[in-house]
């Protein structure tokens, strides 16, 4: 852990695995989708579900949607900004099969019909980890640029997009790819040490077999 | 981090001739990329933090299970008005009222600062302070006394854990009161080999201290044991300073809060099954809220 992680972070109470982490679940769930969502359907599994309202997750999750960070005031009436936002939402409380105690499924709209959903889980002091991303596994926490590829499973796209990050010296931390069905589609995903630039990005939507490209860096 | 003991830090201290918050800060330059200077901006930006957090307590409030709220006023005003009566006298007056509103202020949804979790985290700035408030308004030197608590939670949270649901109250109140014993040790002028032993003390005072909120929340008892750490911390830095030394070699008591946290039942590991958390009390506030 770094020493910021140790004083710190700044953050909105009570818990950093409760609010924290779910604030940033919700966020990057936003981040994800190209435009503001406009709905939300949320299913809160174990501690998340059972101490989510003491804790605050519901409005966290909320806040993070609205693209607020962990330090932001104003989670505690993210009801109330989401109703002026014109966002809405749902919650329910399920068991999932296998899923770390702190974990949401968060499936949101935007106003232009585009949908995504997650399921992330919150491992404690304000970190997550982010596993499904629309049904197929991924394993990524945020926290570094994250570059994250759907495309067709056929050869070729890994080493565009490897060679693409080379072209520009960015370094690749972690690599994962998996797929949901052979000749189906697949999801790349890539934390990188370095940001990528937006032209890199640009030029990877391009490419044909390449059906969506998006890139987090917070 | 680099460092897994706290003999390791006090010993390159010694040989190398520096201070304990020096080893810290060069360790995070390296670690994270950064300059000197960005490193102590964001140990500032911390510390306006804390402060702001504490001047932003509101003692009207209640949280959102209507256990928590409005105790650190009645501290307050306690402390402002019989100072000379109390027991603990103005001081350790301010820093009891600290401690209770930053935890309050925590279970209300207000902005506060992890030290090392959201649960201690009014530990460090109950301390912290009232001492640059009253005994050196230096912020220079609180900056260095910050630098102190986090290289011993970096450690503590290496060679154990600092979560209470890992290990715990212990490693939660427990980690933040010997983070915060260093640190005042550190202000109060004491050397590296003090600093160590401050944290020892005051984390063994600690040790066996189960997770067992009510309702699983941080509130009862979380919010009135971030006055026991701080208080630990203080006895502790006041006995290293009078001389006293920890039997029990600081790195030895980090492990056996890891050996104490593994034995214990995951019922009193903050998943409100245990301990206080199932008391007739707790039940009922539980079923309250969850109705």
């Amino acid at each position: 852990m770094n020493l910021f992680d140790i004083l710190g972070p700044v953050m909105v109470g009570p818990s950093s695995s409760h609010t924290a982490g779910a604030v940033k679940i919700g966020y990057i769930a936003a981040l994800l989708l190209k435009d503001k969502p406009v709905h939300a359907d949320i299913i809160l599994h174990g501690s998340f579900a059972t101490t989510g309202i003491g804790h605050g997750t519901d409005r966290a999750l909320i806040a993070g949607l609205l693209m607020m960070k962990a330090d932001d005031i104003r989670i505690p009436e993210s009801f109330t900004i989401a109703e002026q936002e014109g966002l809405t939402f749902t919650f329910q409380d399920m068991t999932l099969k296998d899923a770390h105690p702190n974990t949401a499924v968060l499936k949101i709209t935007s106003g232009s019909g585009e949908t995504v959903e997650i399921e992330a889980c919150s491992t404690g002091g304000g970190r997550i980890l982010i596993h499904k991303l629309d049904g197929i596994t991924v394993n990524f926490t945020a926290d570094k640029p994250t570059l994250i590829v759907y495309n067709q499973d056929k050869p070729g796209p890994v080493a565009k997009v490897s060679s693409v990050l080379a072209d520009k010296a960015v370094n690749i931390a972690t690599m994962q790819l998996h797929r949901n069905k052979r000749g189906g589609y697949a999801v790349m995903v890539m934390e990188t040490d370095h940001p990528i630039p937006q032209v890199s990005i640009e030029w990877l939507r391009q490419l044909e077999g390449v059906y969506n490209v998006t890139y987090i860096n917070v | 981090m680099a460092y897994n003991s706290l003999q390791e830090i006090s010993d390159i201290c010694r040989n190398d001739n520096k201070e304990f918050w020096q080893v810290i800060l060069e360790d995070d330059v390296s670690e994270r990329n950064v300059t000197s200077s960005e490193s102590m901006e964001k140990m500032e930006d911390t510390w306006k933090a804390m402060l702001l957090a504490a001047e932003s307590y509101d003692g009207e409030l209640k949280s959102k299970s209507g256990l928590a709220g409005g105790d650190g006023k009645k501290m307050n005003d306690y402390v402002s008005q019989h100072s000379d009566f109390s027991l603990c006298g103005e001081f350790i007056g301010k820093v009891i009222t600290g401690a209770l509103q930053m935890g309050e202020s925590n279970a209300c949804m207000k902005r506060i600062v992890a030290a090392p979790t959201a649960g201690a985290c009014g530990v460090l700035p109950a301390l912290l302070i009232p001492y640059y408030q009253t005994k050196s308004n230096d912020t220079s030197q609180i900056l260095k006394a910050l630098y102190v608590a986090a290289g011993i939670g970096q450690v503590i949270a290496g060679r154990a854990y600092i979560s209470g649901a890992s290990g715990g109250c212990q490693a939660e109140i427990g980690s933040a009161s010997a983070m915060a014993a260093g640190a005042l040790t550190f202000l109060q002028g004491g050397n590296s080999v003090q600093i160590i032993h401050a944290a020892a003390i005051s984390m063994k005072n600690l040790l066996g201290l189960v997770c067992d909120p009510v309702a699983g929340l941080v509130e009862v008892p979380c919010i009135k044991r971030n006055v026991i750490g701080a208080m630990s911390a203080l006895s502790a830095a006041d006995m290293v300073m009078a001389g006293i030394t920890s039997r029990i070699p600081p790195d030895q008591v980090m492990d056996a809060m890891k050996e104490i946290g593994d034995k214990m039942d995951s019922s009193l590991r903050e998943t409100a099954k245990g301990g206080l958390a199932q008391t007739n009390a707790a039940r009922e506030a539980s079923d309250k809220l969850y109705r």
